[in-house]
């Protein structure tokens, strides 16, 4: 174990798929994003200078060329920026990449990974903070992966890139600075195995990316009122970990669900639904959600600190489903 | 059709006629797509074909032309008036058939219709609902291409509507950046869709569009099979060599509507006519019986031979299964 930064153990990730496999090329030049961690990328940039290409702005053409290249054999990192801007590109990655496998009776493959940072980070306002999550949860032949700590980055992004379906990887803006324990050497995750990042007998909360970084933070406050919460990250929601999640509550009796994602149809509404339908016996209470509210998200720090799921709100919704 | 945006193909001698085999291929090629058209649009008449179905009948020479320049490893990408492409590229006729019936048996399972017809071992990366979907494919292809350094191409097919739509413009800007192997072509039947291409479309000839990126740009009689196959071969050999994109406009005509049943109010019958007498089969065939090539006994046995393929194709795909339930989740991830 080596304790690094997730945005370094994403580097390493990156480096070994380009090392192992020759058609891995990186399309996009800001990987991680414009803070203080994108020097990182200059070794990688400077040892498969023929594989990165930098890209023009239009991002509906970077995902749609992503689509393309990847029918035809490569195996490319696209990197969309900010998440907010894969929108641009809603028709390549819903009409094409998603359904080209599934319409061609399993012809074709469409192995490309799209990167991009999601998340309210302090100013971004309503077209720098979008977390598109849910939306993309449905168009059915997406993958999608939100690891929340350094480890998980990195052993989930090795499974991305040798992954023969179009896959979604998103990483959170707040995130790409955290520390964190790192396996030494290579490794890769298995997408679709949630992880328990907190065990706890009393509530369970699952949580998403760098919410799960708010729901430790608010099991630790509710472990001093003596409120012992169990903190599950699914790692990837498709494919969802559905066991994992049903025997966690089976064992506490209540949920409480959190995501950056606005409420309505989102990530924490359908995991939600999925518990509400294959484990309503399990429950004692009704289920919780907490989101970032269904508004557009606002420039102000004080208006957007209101829509932020924080540790305050997970701690009064767990009260809530525990009824103190 | 008006005529500010239809490009005027340069003053050329005409086209020479390949060797016999070659030239031969060519008809054979075109007779095929028009049979299978007239096919499906007898199927669509008798309920046969779910959906919508567009056909490419009048347009054959583009699709032929440039299909007879590729090899099997270079990759197309269409639009919803391809089945010319697909039948071009090889796509089987029977599995075509039936995929378009909707039936276990098609190229997709029944999956994709027309609309969506796929044909990854012979580098086919669909024919495709959106109007412009396919153009940027074709570029991510051409760029895989230029990694793999094979010299594969890779072209899209697409019509004067798409000349509107933003994404050409944004892959036309990366494949000049980038010099990749990609050949665009446009099909300008002068419709998009049931709307004239002057009523949508602003300046000057489409080759302009190819112009501004320093892709270079030619406008092609695309009812001449000979000039379409004279200026891939050009624009192929750019993309093999790695001097980048090429762009063709190819001006040419849609016989039917937009799709099977359109009743065609917007189109002058008298213009109808004129392109007619244009007919891309019946001016190569011409020039095979001026050259001696074959007479016209043999041709009409050709076009006997393909409506006989298309035929036997249909009466298959009416006897296949149609899919079962239990193949609904089947192939949504790899």
């Amino acid at each position: 174990m080596t304790v690094t930064t997730y945005a370094a153990a994403l580097i390493d990730a990156l480096r070994l798929s380009m090392e192992e496999d020759p058609r891995v090329a990186i399309v996009g030049s800001a990987v991680l994003g414009l803070g203080p961690q994108r020097g990182l990328m200059d070794p990688i940039r400077e040892a498969f200078a023929d594989r990165i290409f930098d890209p023009p702005t239009a991002e509906a053409a970077l995902v749609s060329l992503g689509v393309g290249a990847a029918m035809a054999g490569a195996r490319p990192f696209i990197d969309v920026g900010t998440a907010s801007f894969v929108y641009v590109g809603w028709s390549p990655l819903i009409n094409e990449a998603a359904v080209a496998h599934y319409m061609s009776g399993g012809q074709l493959r469409v192995p490309v990974v799209y990167h991009m940072l999601h998340g309210l980070r302090g100013g971004g306002a309503a077209q720098h903070s979008g977390s598109p999550q849910g939306m993309l949860w449905n168009a059915p032949g997406l993958e999608i992966v939100m690891p929340s700590c350094p480890a998980d980055a990195k052993g989930l992004l090795r499974t991305a890139i040798r992954s023969d379906n179009p896959t979604i990887f998103i990483d959170h803006a707040k995130l790409l600075g955290a520390e964190g324990p790192v396996p030494d050497g290579d490794y890769a995750i298995a997408f679709g195995q949630a992880d328990i990042k907190r065990p706890g007998r009393d509530v369970t909360i699952v949580a998403t990316s760098f919410s799960v970084t708010t729901a430790l933070a608010a099991a630790e406050l509710l472990a001093a009122d003596g409120i012992e919460a169990e903190v599950v990250d699914p790692r990837t929601l498709v494919p969802l970990d559905h066991a994992t999640i049903l025997d966690s509550v089976g064992r506490t009796g209540r949920l409480v669900v959190v995501d950056e994602g606005h409420l309505s149809c989102g990530v924490a509404s359908e995991i939600a639904a999925i518990v509400a339908e294959e484990g309503f016996d399990r429950l004692r209470a009704p289920i919780v959600r907490v989101t970032r509210s269904d508004v557009p998200t606002p420039f102000s720090k004080p208006l957007e600190d209101a829509i932020t799921p924080s540790a305050d709100k997970i701690c009064a919704a767990v009260r809530r489903v525990l009824g103190r | 059709m008006n005529e500010k945006q239809t490009a005027k193909p340069a003053i050329v001698a005409e086209p020479l006629l390949p060797a016999a085999e070659e030239a031969v291929a060519l008809l054979k090629s075109m007779q095929l797509i028009r049979a299978f058209e007239e096919q499906v649009r007898r199927l669509f008449a008798g309920g046969l074909v779910p959906g919508l179905v567009h056909l490419c009948a009048g347009q054959e020479a583009v699709a032929t032309g440039v299909c007879a320049v590729l090899r099997r490893s270079d990759w197309i990408a269409s639009n919803h008036r391809g089945h010319g492409h697909c039948l071009a590229k090889g796509m089987p006729v029977d599995r075509m058939m039936a995929e378009i019936m909707g039936r276990r048996s098609g190229i997709g399972m029944g999956r994709s219709g027309s609309l969506h017809l796929f044909d990854a071992a012979n580098g086919n990366l669909g024919t495709n609902g959106i109007v412009g979907g396919g153009i940027p494919l074709a570029t991510g292809a051409a760029l895989s291409a230029k990694r793999a350094g094979r010299g594969d191409v890779a072209v899209c097919f697409f019509g004067d509507g798409a000349l509107n739509q933003g994404l050409l413009f944004e892959v036309m800007n990366m494949a000049a950046v980038w010099r990749l192997p990609v050949l665009f072509v446009c099909e300008n039947n002068g419709y998009g869709e049931f709307t004239a291409i002057d009523d949508v479309t602003a300046g000057g000839p489409p080759t302009g569009r190819g112009a501004v990126f320093d892709i270079p740009s030619e406008a092609v009689d695309g009812m001449d099979v000979l000039a379409v196959r004279e200026a891939t071969l050009r624009a192929v050999a750019r993309g093999r060599r790695g001097d980048g994109p090429s762009f063709l406009v190819c001006t040419t005509y849609r016989y039917g509507g937009h799709h099977v049943g359109d009743r065609q109010d917007y189109k002058d019958a008298e213009e109808a006519r004129a392109w007619r007498a244009k007919d891309p089969i019946l001016r190569l065939a011409a020039r095979l019986q001026g050259a001696g090539v074959a007479g016209a006994d043999r041709i009409a046995a050709w076009q006997a031979e393909a409506e006989a393929i298309v035929a036997a194709a249909a009466e298959a795909a009416k006897a296949a299964s149609e899919p079962a339930a239990e193949d609904l989740a089947r192939a949504v991830y790899a």
